[in-house]
């Protein structure tokens, strides 16, 4: 009687219901399979178009790479009659403009940021963000429409006076044109504003309130809290949005081209027009004429997406970074 | 006689200091408010029955239109969520439902990748792809650009809104006897539609003003563009050109196109935020 | 309600883009020229107007473009006022397995329009001067080289503000052959094409942009066809010719130079009329030119293409003269309509 149990192992029998294991042709009957590889092709899609993307650029530049190597980056010179190509003026514009852009909007941004957050009521704060928000939306074009015919005429009415005060900083001397390094920074500021004040005020307001009351119970004054318990703790997402900024002004193309003058040289004083990567692709792609000359250009947009795509890392490990300080903090 | 705490510097360094930033804010404000009015008063000036009924007229000649520019915005902003939005949705159900581990992190790692690329680049891959085997400037070359720019966009929302659905509804999905696909469709897509509707509408917004891909890709034309395969007018391109055109009346309907296009973009991005908060039930705040 | 508004939507677009894209409508595309852009614009229109499912999509992106999208393909014909090089018609054979003909359509003029405060008269410019201005070594307005040749004219003692072309450009190449042929410092220095490596100046996109620039930016020089700164109301100053007389851009001037060089016009029509030798011929003329390829693979475009060329060498002229373009003469019309034998279509 006791040894029928042991002598006869039992077989699992197939029942329907949920404690059986599922084989995969049942599972792709049910969809689940279809669903995962169909969303996975999509996924991998994208990473199939950038792929496709960098290989595009790299091939269609290589008469360009092949002929002037490393040496590309440096050289002044863009002369499409005798095939010679430098990239350096439009490395340098880019570079001048996005930087004097990022350091009138950091300062302007960042303030408005900690006004939003911490001084203003919460309503006339959402509506004042909502506001600011809109000026993100508006297009690269538009800005370059306003810069025409609104800030350009307005600048030069006033360089004259700022030149006789700060004329004698290498920077400002020249005579002043309109288009140049300096309107197309100012417009490229006011594109990227929208982006620091939104995202900083976002994080300014997640600072928990705990850091607040701590500083406040030291004493210290709504500012001392502000700047040095708020914006600190805060500091990640604002670097983010700075490095969004920079990324996004690198790359503007109809605003700077309409306020920059469009001319292939280096220059030390911000009122002399200048180029930029972007403006200069715009401008003589469809009109290259000649193999070479197209390669050069396409090279330029390698170089800028290469920029775009370093910047992009550096974030990420700034970001991860702080993560690290702040877990120890 | 105690001095009064905090020190007078201190209490004065605080007023000075928010001060400034009540300027600033200030400064950001009025810089909106005067490119607004500005467009607005220049381009309703500009604003007639022609602009909306009549072709571009020759150099020189009054009475044109943009009639073809602001259609061809239109089957660019079709075409371009044709491709777009459906790429980006089923990626973003992708990563949200599927993607484990290192696979998510590359999708989402090139997601960010190509949000960050310049649309002037994306334009010369578009020519490379497209109009260079095609031999010709097309709608279809434009909506291709268009696109693939609007996919990072509409992927991040759509992972967002969906990872914002409670586990709960999926778990009493599973718990039902639905498989996966199932809940996915019937109860967590649905739960989040308002969000990735909303997403989707400012991804256009965000496109509809884009240029310079367009300069390589749909070119431009004068007329209507019939079909998909024929180079097209756009506002963004229309405003640029008679912009830097030295032509008195062509600046005119650069103002008024501005003021169209802006006031289209912004249309769209009010009733995104609008439908968000109407179904904002499950979605994120 | 969300669905009812995406129905709405979509049946909105669907009612409004069906009936334009069913209709029979022939389009080509062309693209070059800024400088013959006003004719061809209008040439387009009148021709729609006479055709009605014809549509010329003329882009006005700078000869320099236009002879690169010829090459590459992306569109039915170019236009062009600096004629093709050698090379790059072998390029467009080797690309698109075609030979490309020339098709002269009208003469313009390049002419030194200026934006001076308080100078309203029309000044004189020695060859010597334009090519000091552009070679940058002529800096000031009220230099000698530009004084003497203006007796009665206070020019203000600012400097001058030199405005070029960005892109690839016809006027370009018309004007820096004019330059060449009278400074061999320019020759040697810059050289001819349709974009140069230019020692000074500010760059406008187009006709239209440097137009743009000399009305907005004040002391500037620029070059722009004789159209453009009727249009726009830009003062423009007469050139000395080969003959020693300043002569004023204008349609007797731009046909005399052409009389000349017709007695020796070439086989392709790639001919140069700058600096001619006519007494009374205007130094900075040119002829404009479309490019139209040989073979086409679409029949219908081709046909369309070869009776709107047709209608512009005959018909079409007429509408030279009121845009300030000189018509073609009639002998080079006539071997024009010889040459469009050769097309094989």
């Amino acid at each position: 009687m006791g040894n029928i149990a042991l002598s006869t192992p039992e077989v699992p029998v197939p029942v329907r219901g949920l404690d059986r294991k599922q084989g995969w042709v049942e599972r792709l009957r049910k969809g689940d399979e279809v669903l995962h590889l169909i969303t996975f092709a999509g996924g991998w899609s994208i990473i199939l178009i950038t792929v496709l993307l960098v290989q595009h650029l790299w091939v269609y530049s290589r008469l360009s790479r092949h002929a002037f190597g490393w040496h590309f980056l440096f050289t002044s010179t863009w002369d499409p009659v005798n095939g010679l190509f430098g990239a350096w003026p439009f490395v340098y514009g880019t570079l001048v403009t996005s930087i004097l852009a990022l350091a009138i909007a950091i300062p302007v941004g960042l303030g408005s940021a900690i006004f939003l957050a911490e001084l203003a009521p919460r309503s006339l704060s959402n509506g004042l963000t909502f506001l600011i928000e809109l000026l993100a939306a508006v297009p690269s074009v538009i800005y370059g429409l306003v810069g025409i015919f609104l800030l350009i005429p307005v600048l030069t009415t006033f360089m004259p006076y700022f030149q006789k005060v700060f004329g004698w900083l290498p920077i400002f001397q020249g005579t002043f044109y309109g288009v140049s390094y300096f309107s197309a920074s100012i417009v490229l500021a006011i594109m990227v504003v929208p982006f620091i004040v939104s995202i900083s005020r976002e994080v300014l307001i997640a600072v928990p309130i705990s850091q607040r009351e701590a500083m406040m119970a030291l004493g210290a004054t709504k500012w001392e809290v502000t700047w040095q318990a708020v914006v600190p703790y805060a500091r990640q997402g604002i670097m983010g949005s700075i490095f969004l900024s920079l990324a996004r002004a690198l790359g503007e193309t109809m605003a700077v081209t309409m306020v920059i003058g469009n001319v292939a040289q280096v220059s030390t004083s911000l009122m002399a027009p200048g180029y930029t990567i972007a403006a200069v692709i715009a401008n003589e792609f469809t009109e290259a004429t000649g193999d070479l000359y197209l390669h050069a250009l396409i090279e330029l947009g390698l170089v800028l997406f290469a920029v775009t795509m370093i910047i992009n890392a550096l974030a990420r490990l700034l970001m991860l970074t702080m993560k690290g300080h702040e877990a120890a903090a | 006689m105690s001095k009064k705490y905090p020190s007078f510097s201190r209490r004065f360094k605080n007023y000075l200091m928010f001060t400034l930033t009540g300027i600033c804010t200030l400064l950001v404000v009025s810089v909106l408010f005067t490119i607004l009015a500005y467009l607005l008063w220049h381009g309703a000036h500009a604003l007639n029955l022609n602009f909306f009924t009549k072709l571009p007229a020759p150099v020189g000649q009054a009475g044109g239109g943009v009639v073809n520019a602001i259609i061809g915005t239109l089957k660019l902003l079709v075409f371009a969520s044709l491709i777009g939005v459906p790429i980006g949705l089923i990626g973003g159900i992708y990563l949200s439902e599927f993607a484990g581990g290192w696979s998510g992190f590359a999708v989402r790692y090139t997601t960010d990748l190509l949000n960050g690329v310049p649309s002037v680049v994306m334009g010369i891959f578009v020519y490379t792809l497209v109009v260079l085997p095609m031999h010709h400037f097309s709608t279809f070359a434009g909506g291709v650009a268009l696109g693939i720019m609007m996919i990072p966009i509409a992927l991040r929302s759509t992972e967002d809104f969906l990872r914002a659905v409670p586990r709960s509804l999926r778990e009493g999905g599973l718990a039902l006897g639905a498989s996966k696909s199932e809940t996915i469709f019937t109860i967590v897509i649905p739960a989040a539609i308002y969000g990735i509707l909303t997403g989707v509408m400012l991804d256009i917004a965000r496109v509809a003003g884009e240029t310079a891909p367009l300069l390589f890709t749909a070119f431009g034309n004068q007329f209507d563009s019939p079909g998909w395969l024929q180079p097209t007018s756009s506002l963004p391109v229309v405003i640029y050109n008679y912009a830097i055109s030295p032509y008195d009346e062509w600046h005119q309907q650069a103002w008024a196109a501005g003021f169209v296009l802006l006031s289209g973009l912004l249309a769209i991005s009010i009733l995104a935020r609008v439908v968000l908060a109407r179904g904002g039930k499950v979605s994120h705040g | 309600m969300v669905r009812r508004f995406l129905a709405l939507a979509l049946i909105t677009t669907a009612s409004a883009l069906v009936p334009r894209i069913w209709a029979q409508q022939i389009s080509l595309t062309g693209a070059g020229s800024t400088f013959a852009y006003p004719l061809y614009s209008t040439w387009a229109y009148q021709y729609h107007k006479v055709h009605p499912n014809v549509e010329v999509n003329y882009q006005s992106i700078g000869s320099g473009g236009g002879i690169r999208q010829l090459i590459a393909g992306t569109v039915d014909f170019g236009a062009t006022d600096g004629p093709m090089t050698d090379g790059q018609l072998a390029e467009a054979q080797r690309k698109r397995g075609t030979a490309i003909l020339h098709f002269p359509t009208a003469l313009g003029a390049d002419v030194p329009a200026y934006n001076i405060p308080g100078v309203r008269a029309e000044l004189k410019f020695t060859p010597a001067a334009l090519a000091g201005i552009y070679l940058g070594k002529i800096t000031k307005w009220n230099d000698p080289e530009i004084q003497k040749a203006n007796p009665g004219v206070k020019l203000p003692g600012a400097n001058i503000l030199v405005v070029h072309r960005s892109d690839g450009s016809g006027t370009t190449y018309c004007w820096v052959d004019y330059l060449s042929k009278v400074s061999p410092e320019w020759k040697s220095k810059v050289g001819v094409g349709t974009s140069v490596n230019w020692p000074v100046g500010l760059g406008g996109k187009g006709n239209e942009g440097v137009s743009g620039l000399i009305r907005r930016l004040p002391n500037s020089i620029g070059y722009i066809e004789l159209i453009y700164a009727i249009q726009n109301h830009i003062p423009y100053g007469d050139v000395q010719n080969s003959a020693g007389k300043f002569i004023k851009a204008e349609l007797n001037g731009v046909t005399a130079a052409a009389a000349e060089a017709n007695k020796t016009m070439l086989a392709d029509f790639r001919v140069s009329i700058t600096n001619s030798n006519g007494a009374e011929a205007y130094p900075i003329s040119t002829y404009t030119w479309l490019l139209i390829p040989v073979k086409m693979t679409d029949q219908t475009k081709a046909k369309a293409l070869k009776a709107f060329l047709q209608w512009s060498l005959t018909d079409g002229q007429k509408y030279t003269t009121p845009l300030a373009y000189a018509p073609l003469p009639g002998v080079v019309a006539q071997k024009e309509l010889q040459q469009m034998k050769r097309l094989q279509y």
